[in-house]
């Protein structure tokens, strides 16, 4: 299911991604983006495959997972609507270095990641507002890890 | 209150009695918690305050400070959610019907949930926190048009972590009551959010101007909820926080649950976010 340049267009102002962003950019950003509806269950993409999107969740849940020997998928993380799924796209390998699983019906934006890195190149101040959108990402989710890490909600030690 | 003023606030020696209740029922909730249902052997029910707490002695083994898990609505049984991590926790979760406990209390400040009135209330807990928040959840259903929106947003471990898992599925299937659960770690055949607790309160439907938010769970991730609580525009001053401390004597005496100038026991367990955000980002305090 694809749909019109003023809906992605209007998805992209209240995005939590790209809300903030100056309208030429969101733009640029327009030019190579479709909404995309995928059905629950579906995969998005697997560990290994080339990361060739970038997805702004609108609708659904998306979980992100990992395949462990002897304990099947594994989800180490979910993505909500206003949420971006991944960010390898942007960097060396551009591969997944995860499974991205519909678990609902899903609507999300789907940007041509290689488009997104030739505008980075081409112009260093959409490439900064870029770049700080997906710090941020990246920031929150190692955040959010490392908390996970410690095991909050674990057993006390004696 | 300070330790002085706590000390002199000494309450009378019928505060420190000890009752005996005998244990009604008993519910395995998770792996490692249980829920005691209890009843005095003599004399009226306990009255209690949502959010207060009180010292459960397990005869020949020692007392812990618990908080009540059960409807503060007056002639209840006494509830306690008890998590299994030590001697005296592990003895009470295993318990059977019959049996019979020492019970002092309550004790503490709870957390005064008709301050909320007229307002949006959001509930924030992580893991065992659940079950000191669950009376304030009961008496704002029981008066559930004094207040506007209730959210309910509960972090834990693992899908077999979460607690009141019936419960909560009732609650969820409620008009007037949002809840979102989510787990630090899923399992293929989870279908509902993995994430912090904190990612939950910027898409939670509640306006943060009118918002009580009361909040428990373990100590690091409520200084993550409170942080996020503010950033969402809730004011300090509306975020409670419930403290988990080595309460002894349970009335101001013994300093053993002092947090700096604070003791948990008579000027807690539930604290502003305003009086407490300094002291949560002190080490070893």
């Amino acid at each position: 299911m694809t749909t019109t340049t003023d809906e992605v267009r209007d998805l992209l102002a209240t995005h939590c991604f790209t809300r903030d962003m100056p309208d030429e950019y969101v733009e640029r950003v327009v030019a190579h983006a479709e909404l995309v509806g995928v059905p629950a269950g579906t995969t998005l993409f697997r560990e290994g495959q080339p990361a060739q999107q970038l997805y702004l969740l609108v609708e659904g849940r998306v979980s992100i997972e990992m395949h462990v020997p002897g304990r099947g998928e594994q989800v180490v993380d979910t993505v909500e609507p206003c949420e971006t799924v991944g960010w390898s796209w942007l960097v060396p390998p551009y591969r997944w270095f995860f499974d991205a699983r519909a678990t609902t019906d899903v609507r999300t934006v789907q940007v041509d990641a290689a488009a997104l890195r030739a505008l980075a190149e081409d112009d260093p101040g959409f490439g900064y507002a870029l770049m700080r959108r997906v710090a941020a990402v990246m920031l929150e989710r190692m955040q959010a890890a490392r908390l996970r890490l410690a095991d909050v909600y674990g057993n006390p030690q004696p | 209150m300070t330790a002085a003023s706590a000390a002199t606030a000494a309450p009378a020696s019928s505060a420190l009695d000890l009752r005996e209740f005998r244990v009604t029922q008993r519910r395995q909730d998770t792996r490692d918690t249980a829920t005691l249902s209890l009843a005095p052997l003599s004399g009226h029910p306990l009255d209690f305050s949502a959010g207060q707490f009180t010292m459960v002695y397990a005869f020949g083994v020692g007392e812990v400070p618990l908080s009540i898990s059960g409807d503060p609505a007056g002639g209840k049984p006494l509830l306690h959610t008890i998590r299994d991590v030590g001697g005296v926790t592990h003895t009470l979760t295993r318990l059977r019907r019959g049996d019979v406990v020492g019970i002092r209390g309550p004790y503490g400040h709870g957390w005064d949930v008709t301050d909320g009135r007229g307002g949006d209330v959001v509930l924030v807990a992580g893991g065992i926190g659940l079950a000191p928040l669950r009376p304030a959840l009961l008496q704002i259903l029981a008066h559930r048009s004094e207040y506007k929106r209730v959210v309910l947003l509960y972090g834990t471990r693992t899908p077999e972590d979460v607690l009141y898992a019936d419960e909560l599925e009732h609650w969820r299937g409620r008009f007037d009551l949002e809840v979102e659960v989510t787990v630090d770690y899923g399992p293929p055949q989870w279908r509902g959010k993995v994430g912090l607790v904190t990612s939950l309160i910027p898409r939670a439907g509640f306006d943060p101007s009118t918002t009580l938010a009361l909040v428990c769970g373990p100590e690091a991730m409520m200084r993550y909820v409170g942080s996020a609580l503010v950033d969402r525009g809730v004011p300090r001053r509306r975020i409670r926080l419930s403290m988990e401390r080595a309460m002894d004597c349970g009335v101001g005496l013994c300093g053993h649950c002092q947090l700096r100038e604070l003791f948990v026991c008579v000027d807690g367990p539930v604290f502003g976010y305003d009086r407490l955000e300094r002291l949560l980002w002190l080490r070893e305090v």
